[in-house]
């Protein structure tokens, strides 16, 4: 009754290609805008800098695994080492430059990060598939043994973890969770817009032709170098965007080894179980991936007490993960955002059958 | 000439390591070729099928009655993976194949460690990881007697699925199986059974790769980052061919120790992580079929 399109004309061009062309769209985005800007009046700091930013930060990495995975078609297992690419980036220019904002220092290691995805997505104009997924984890590991082994990266400094820099802007230190919470969701509102409109533009279009049939697509005049390049630097750039925040908004450390292979299955399994090729998805997947362990925990205290061991529940919590992923697979391939429209078809016409 | 023998001894430690990765690849050859499914959760079985032997060992099980249930086990584990995950994504693109096999892998890595414990066991087989006296006599070289051991074993077990697949009625069905599915179930080929087989075989691949490499290096979780020391195998075999993974596996071995030996040092060492992928990457650049991998030929 409340969702529908009844009435709700186009009547020119500008009309019709609106990124939200329905009112009730609009007003629900506008409402979880002004919500997720209020938010941190309502939560503490434990909700904002356990759950709300790194669920923001996964989301926007989710984003751009889906960028490549999901729209142009790209298996990729190395999602992690371009966050850590992103990370260290940032580490280094506010180190190195005095007095960049964070900001300007969060887009430039976003630009190495796409730097770096453009090398390691060459092989992709020969390989594809699972060739290309194990030539992404090549990449995997080389970036994080790299991080490693040169001291320069992290500025020789020998306890291996380094605190990351306060995060300063226009001469203000941005301290508390509520404020940090601010910034990121700041970039992730603009990043995921950006990424609306790249996919449902002439960019995302021939991303997914290369996705659908590569040698159809090169037949149709998409030049396969540049998608392919295209897409991996800009997922790349959203993975090292995503790192850097991740690195210093949540972790408050610039480590390696956070950015290790199960981080990049994580994020994979994000974007499987949100659904692949869907803005949306990135959101929900990264949503569920964070909070289903946490509920885990708080559903086996509950039940168990204290006494059941920590190796289990993460055993458990392994397993369940397994099958979730098999279950989306078999039973809803494209995942979260796919239930999500589903609601919004019945919606429409609620409370009526046909 | 000490320099040369050296040089040798790092070779030969090499190649011998180098087939207990070929027989790690063998289990995704086998799979591959059957079924087109790139097994991610071959390394998880690996980890499973050798954690559940020490396991068996552990509740009092001497070693001649272990095997067999830990075969057995296998055999249920490979066929529960046809039915539960693969029958029903049949027909499904590679992508999503692999992607349900990771998932598998997280699956049988958390049940692992839910029936048996997290803790680094040991694993006796009776031959030690010492070098073998005469060859060190002899030449100075040291020469690990479980390295050979592990070699021989794994070139039995490719002489075994060799004749297998060439030589008997279900070897038949194998390969029918491999070329065309459709064709195959049009035929009679029982295709349920075949995967079925498929699965329980490379579980048995599965298992004698674990005991080797656990005996080497103790029984762990990192069992599973072992096997995907595979990949690389894999990708310059070829998916599809076995001699072109065990002729793989023998460069990777050799060239991931010559690397670490003669060139790590200069770069700080610790490079045995990637420098595998990095060789697979070059070569796939070169040649994306691998060394005898069939032609990949892609038609709109």
């Amino acid at each position: 009754m409340l969702y529908r399109e009844a009435g709700q004309f186009r009547t020119s061009y500008a009309q019709d290609s609106q990124i939200f062309p329905l009112r009730q769209d609009r007003v629900g985005i506008a409402i979880l805008l002004i919500a997720a800007v209020m938010l941190p009046f309502v939560a503490n700091s434990y909700w904002l800098s356990a759950i709300l930013i790194p669920w923001l930060v996964l989301s926007l990495v989710a984003l751009g695994q889906n960028i490549l995975m999901g729209y142009a078609g790209q298996l990729s297992l190395g999602s992690a080492g371009f966050m850590a690419v992103g990370a260290f980036a940032c580490y280094n220019l506010i180190l190195r430059i005095d007095g960049i904002p964070f900001v300007v220092a969060v887009a430039l290691s976003g630009v190495c990060a796409a730097l770096v995805g453009i090398v390691f997505g060459l092989p992709s104009l020969r390989i594809r598939g699972l060739y290309l997924a194990v030539a992404t984890l090549a990449s995997q590991f080389f970036i994080v043994w790299a991080l490693d082994k040169f001291g320069w990266f992290k500025n020789y400094d020998p306890a291996g973890v380094i605190t990351a820099q306060p995060i300063v802007m226009f001469g203000h230190n941005f301290a508390t969770p509520r404020e940090k919470y601010w910034v990121v969701l700041a970039i992730v509102a603009v990043l995921a817009l950006l990424a609306k409109n790249m996919a449902r533009g002439s960019v995302g279009r021939g991303w997914m032709a290369v996705r659908d049939m590569d040698v159809a697509a090169e037949v149709m005049g998409f030049s396969l170098l540049r998608t392919k390049l295209q897409a991996f630097a800009i997922s790349s750039f959203y993975c090292g965007v995503g790192g850097a925040l991740f690195a210093f908004a949540y972790l408050q450390t610039v480590e390696p080894s956070a950015f290790g292979i199960d981080l990049s299955f994580r994020i994979l399994f994000m974007v499987i179980i949100g659904g692949l090729g869907t803005i949306m998805g990135s959101f929900l997947g990264a949503g569920f991936i964070l909070l289903m362990p946490i509920f885990l925990n708080i559903f086996f205290h509950s039940a168990f007490g204290k006494s059941v061991d920590a190796t289990i529940t993460s055993a458990l919590e392994q397993v369940i993960f397994g099958v979730m992923i098999i279950m989306f697979l078999i039973f809803e391939p494209l995942g979260l955002a796919r239930l999500w429209q589903l609601t919004k078809e019945r919606l429409r016409l609620w409370p009526f059958k046909h | 000439m000490p320099d040369f023998w050296f040089f040798l001894e790092v070779l030969v430690g090499g190649l011998l390591s180098g087939t207990m990765y070929a027989l790690v690849a063998l289990g995704f050859v086998l799979i591959y070729k059957a079924s087109s499914v790139f097994n991610f959760a071959q390394g998880a079985m690996v980890f499973f099928a050798v954690l559940s032997f020490v396991g068996f060992m552990e509740l009092g099980l001497p070693f001649w009655a272990a095997l067999p249930v830990t075969v057995g086990l296998m055999i249920l584990v490979g066929m529960g993976t046809e039915r539960f995950v693969l029958r029903p994504l049949v027909n499904q693109s590679e992508d999503t194949l692999l992607m349900a096999t990771i998932g598998l892998a997280f699956v049988i890595e958390g049940v692992a460690q839910l029936a048996w414990g997290v803790d680094v066991r040991r694993l006796d087989l009776g031959i030690r990881d010492e070098p073998i006296n005469w060859v060190m006599d002899k030449t100075g070289m040291l020469v690990s007697q479980l390295d050979v051991t592990a070699a021989l074993v794994a070139g039995i077990m490719v002489a075994a699925l060799a004749l297998l697949f060439s030589h008997t009625k279900v070897g038949r069905g194998l390969r029918a199986v491999a070329d065309d599915h459709a064709a195959a179930l049009s035929i009679g080929i029982p295709l349920k059974h075949i995967w079925m087989l498929v699965w329980a075989t490379a579980g048995v691949v599965a298992l004698v790769a674990g005991m080797l490499w656990g005996a080497r290096s103790g029984v762990q979780f990192a069992l599973v980052w072992v096997a995907l020391k595979a990949l690389p195998v894999l990708i310059i075999g070829g998916f599809t061919s076995v001699p072109g993974v065990i002729l793989a596996g023998l460069i990777v071995g050799a060239i991931e120790k010559i690397g670490e030996v003669f060139i790590g040092p200069y770069v700080g060492g610790g490079i045995e992580g990637w420098s595998p992928y990095m060789l697979a990457v070059l070569f796939l650049l070169i040649r994306p079929e691998g060394l005898f991998g069939e032609k990949i030929i892609r038609r709109v």
